[in-house]
């Protein structure tokens, strides 16, 4: 095992804290405890070795994908790959768009292999990879901001709903952003299909050539970047409500299209306190609720 | 590759790093030119230095229940604990503790403050702007220059008016500075009429894009009653230049009593007392919180019946930053001549007299009835026994001062909280922890809710992850009193 990766059962007993360089995840499974245990067993075996394997290909994996494209060999690559190959003829798009949600899917992958839950999550920094059984649910709350802890509102997932995969971004997350969106959270049926559409649809929410909006090359900021000399965007200054609805209503052509195609459920885009919902989410099934002022105590 | 980026060797993905900037970890990060690791928080953990508790799991024995919690050493506090609603049920924590044999009870809440803000101490002797003057985030209003203090500028942001009172962009643009401020950020504001200054939490303020030094250590007049003796018989005549009070060294009353001769100095503006001018300028940012370059344009010709040729002229600001040193001509005028080495030492201890100059951020905000209505079915009895010192009230572990009279509207200074304790709602409000302590009878007294007192153990094992961070040194500990604190 390398000596970097940092195993540890998080203080409350229950979840299992999963870190190695810029991999961070939470883990949690549920079902009688010698199955959580198993799975956590694997979790950590399966770990252990996924940035090694990530890193030796890295190369590769920052390279824009085209259909022609040759495939990595690593599983984790594999999966980054596929998950990003639905966009690479219409879009700039490199498979690490997806690397979040392709190892929480694996780390849940091999879980769910060698034991039996009935309810898991890998939360890789917000991007999610569910296991959900019969009659069981999720509650997964959403947050406008990723730099900042405030809910804008929750989705109930249940078993029967075809969601496994969650996954946002957008220009204030760790990863950089070519739109402007605060954050597009995407419901997929696996977690890196996810965080490759909530990349391309949070590009897409974009009003090209704004002077209120701040891009730099991404290179200037991280040498390394697989965006290489594309503009990314450091800020965003108000803007009227005409534009928030022109620039969310370019996220939502490009959301809309993708729930039509069947690469995503659903998408809650969010540009300056307004929100946009695509596909399921905004029907009834899927209940979102406002967290608005009633639900929290006032000083 | 660009040479000032560092190439981090913590993981395989080998980032290159630039400067004030972090890894695709987030966890490295490039400051000025080193490799750093930063990282989050939320239980105090009063053992210094016990380190994370990374467990090696695939060692560990099946039965561990995950309990890291000792008693009294640990605190647990409202950031990230959630609120409740509605407002009659129990906060969401409340935490049983034995101290010193005494069961203890804490109240753990976030609270929403629709009215809350930040007052904001910025030690300089700059004109920042005029009292009144609104103050701007994003170019909308979010507060005002308040009063001077001694070397020092108050500023006042937030408030509910500008929260909620104004348009939507008001509201947020204010929730925001607020909420940078209070996390520790830096945050740019811009002053109607005045200067723009970047204030960040125990950082020095840029004024105008120069960063500030040093505060000075009194006004002019103070500045020469305290060099007065260190600078008689090595000079002739001194005038320390202040936006407040200028001070000139022979008619002092400090000067009078050592016996300094008058020297026929004439200065512009308006004598206050002997040796004391108000108004030599315009306020500014150069000499002493003026506008002035040359500091001779503040003298008038100097009286021929009473100066010299070679009277020794020094003439300094308020923090030494600015000093320039004359001699008078046959014809009576100043030329600036080298400071001579024996006053060098005298303008050296006035600058290292003046402190750091530093912004100081507290948080002020307001526990109102649905609040203190988490901890008792009979809110003003909270805050009877806050007012009688029976319950501590803590911000984020952190100590508050808690203004006298109706409600409990208290003041934190935010350098003693962990970081980023502070949320936002888009109301737009802010979200504060805090955290009442008390003991456990006095709790049952007030009409607490007993029956959800739970024991510190137990929260080990619920359903939030906690994160544990060691409580600041110069807090008291919130489960302590003031004197047990002190001895330890």
């Amino acid at each position: 095992m390398n000596q970097r990766a940092q195993i540890r059962r998080l203080d409350d007993g229950r979840r299992l804290h999963l870190h190695d360089g810029p991999i961070d995840l939470i883990v949690e499974a549920f079902g009688p405890r010698r199955e959580v245990e198993a799975a956590y067993r694997a979790a950590s075996e399966r770990f252990a070795t996924v940035l090694d394997e990530l890193c030796t290909e890295l190369s590769f994996l920052r390279r824009a994908c085209s259909p022609e494209t040759e495939w990595p060999q690593g599983a984790v690559a594999r999966r980054m790959t596929a998950a990003v190959m639905p966009y690479s003829a219409e879009y700039f798009i490199t498979p690490m768009a997806a690397v979040a949600g392709a190892v929480a899917e694996e780390i849940l992958a091999s879980m769910i292999s060698s034991a039996d839950l009935s309810r898991a999550y890998v939360n890789n920094g917000g991007d999610i990879a569910l296991h959900l059984t019969a009659d069981e649910t999720f509650v997964v709350g959403m947050v406008e901001r990723p730099d900042r802890p405030s809910l804008f509102g929750t989705a109930t997932l249940a078993s029967h709903h075809p969601v496994r995969g969650i996954a946002t971004s957008g220009w204030r997350g760790r990863s950089f952003s070519l739109g402007i969106a605060d954050a597009v959270t995407v419901l997929a049926d696996r977690a890196a299909a996810a965080d490759a559409a909530a990349t391309i649809i949070a590009n897409a929410v974009d009003l090209p050539g704004h002077p209120a909006i701040t891009r730099i090359p991404a290179r200037e900021l991280a040498p390394d970047s697989d965006l290489g000399e594309r503009l990314v965007t450091q800020a965003v200054a108000k803007l009227t409500d005409a534009e928030v609805h022109e620039a969310l209503a370019a996220g939502m052509r490009t959301a809309e299209c993708l729930v039509r195609i069947g690469l995503i459920r659903s998408a809650a885009l969010t540009l300056q306190g307004d929100v946009r919902i695509a596909g399921e989410l905004r029907d009834s099934n899927l209940v979102t609720n406002r967290v608005d002022e009633r639900n929290l105590v006032h000083a | 590759m660009a040479d000032d980026a560092i190439r981090c060797d913590a993981c395989p993905v080998l980032c290159y790093i630039k400067p004030g900037r972090t890894g695709s970890c987030d966890r490295y990060g490039n400051q000025a030119g080193k490799l750093v690791r930063l990282d989050p928080h939320v239980v105090l953990d009063r053992a210094l230095e016990r380190g994370q508790p990374v467990v090696p799991f695939l060692e560990r024995s099946n039965d561990w229940d995950g309990s890291l919690m000792s008693h009294g050493e640990t605190f647990v506090t409202a950031i990230g604990a959630g609120t409740t609603y509605p407002d009659y049920k129990p906060a969401p924590f409340i935490i049983s503790s034995q101290v010193e044999g005494v069961d203890m009870v804490t109240v753990v809440t976030e609270g929403i403050f629709s009215y809350c803000g930040v007052k904001v101490k910025i030690d300089t002797d700059r004109h920042l702007g005029p009292e009144c003057s609104a103050i701007r985030s994003e170019g909308e209003a979010i507060g005002h220059v308040t009063t001077s203090e001694y070397g020092s500028q108050m500023l006042s942001l937030g408030g509910v008016r500008h929260l909620t009172g104004g348009s939507r962009h008001e509201g947020s643009a204010t929730c925001d500075a607020l909420l940078n401020l209070c996390n520790g950020n830096a945050v740019e504001l811009k002053i109607d009429n005045g200067a723009k200054v970047t204030v960040q939490a125990g950082k020095p303020p840029v004024v105008d894009g120069a960063q500030e030094e040093r505060m000075r250590v009194g006004c002019g007049s103070a500045t020469i009653g305290m060099f007065a003796k260190q600078w008689f018989g090595k000079v002739d005549e001194v005038v320390v230049v202040d936006d407040h009070i200028t001070g000139v060294l022979s008619e002092h009353q400090a000067g009078k009593l050592l016996g300094v001769p008058e020297t026929g100095i004439k200065l512009k503006g308006r004598r206050s007392t002997p040796g004391r001018y108000f108004q030599v300028a315009e306020p500014g940012t150069s000499w002493g919180g003026t506008n002035i370059e040359d500091p001779l344009s503040i003298l008038g010709k100097f009286n021929a019946k009473k100066a010299w040729p070679g009277l020794r002229l020094l003439m300094v600001s308020t923090t030494g930053e600015h000093y320039a040193y004359f001699e008078l001509a046959e014809d009576l005028k100043p030329h600036e001549a080298e400071l001579p080495a024996n006053l060098r030492e005298s303008v050296a201890r006035i600058k290292e007299n003046c402190e750091p100059a530093l912004c100081t951020v507290l948080f002020m905000g307001g526990a109102g009835g649905s609040l203190r209505a988490g901890v008792t079915e009979n809110p003003v009895k909270l805050t009877h026994s806050v007012r009688g010192s029976l319950t501590r009230v803590t911000c984020g572990g952190a100590p508050v001062y808690v203004w006298p009279g109706g409600g409990i509207t208290f003041m934190v200074d935010v350098a003693r909280m962990p970081r980023n304790a502070f949320g936002y709602v888009p109301t737009p409000a802010l979200v504060a922890p805090i955290e009442f302590t008390l003991k456990l009878a006095d709790y049952g007294a007030l009409g607490g809710y007993v029956e959800s007192v739970r024991p510190l153990s137990s929260i080990a094992a619920t359903e939030d992850g906690r994160k544990r961070v060691n409580a600041m040194p110069d807090n008291p500990w919130p489960l302590e009193s003031a004197e047990v604190s002190k001895k330890k």
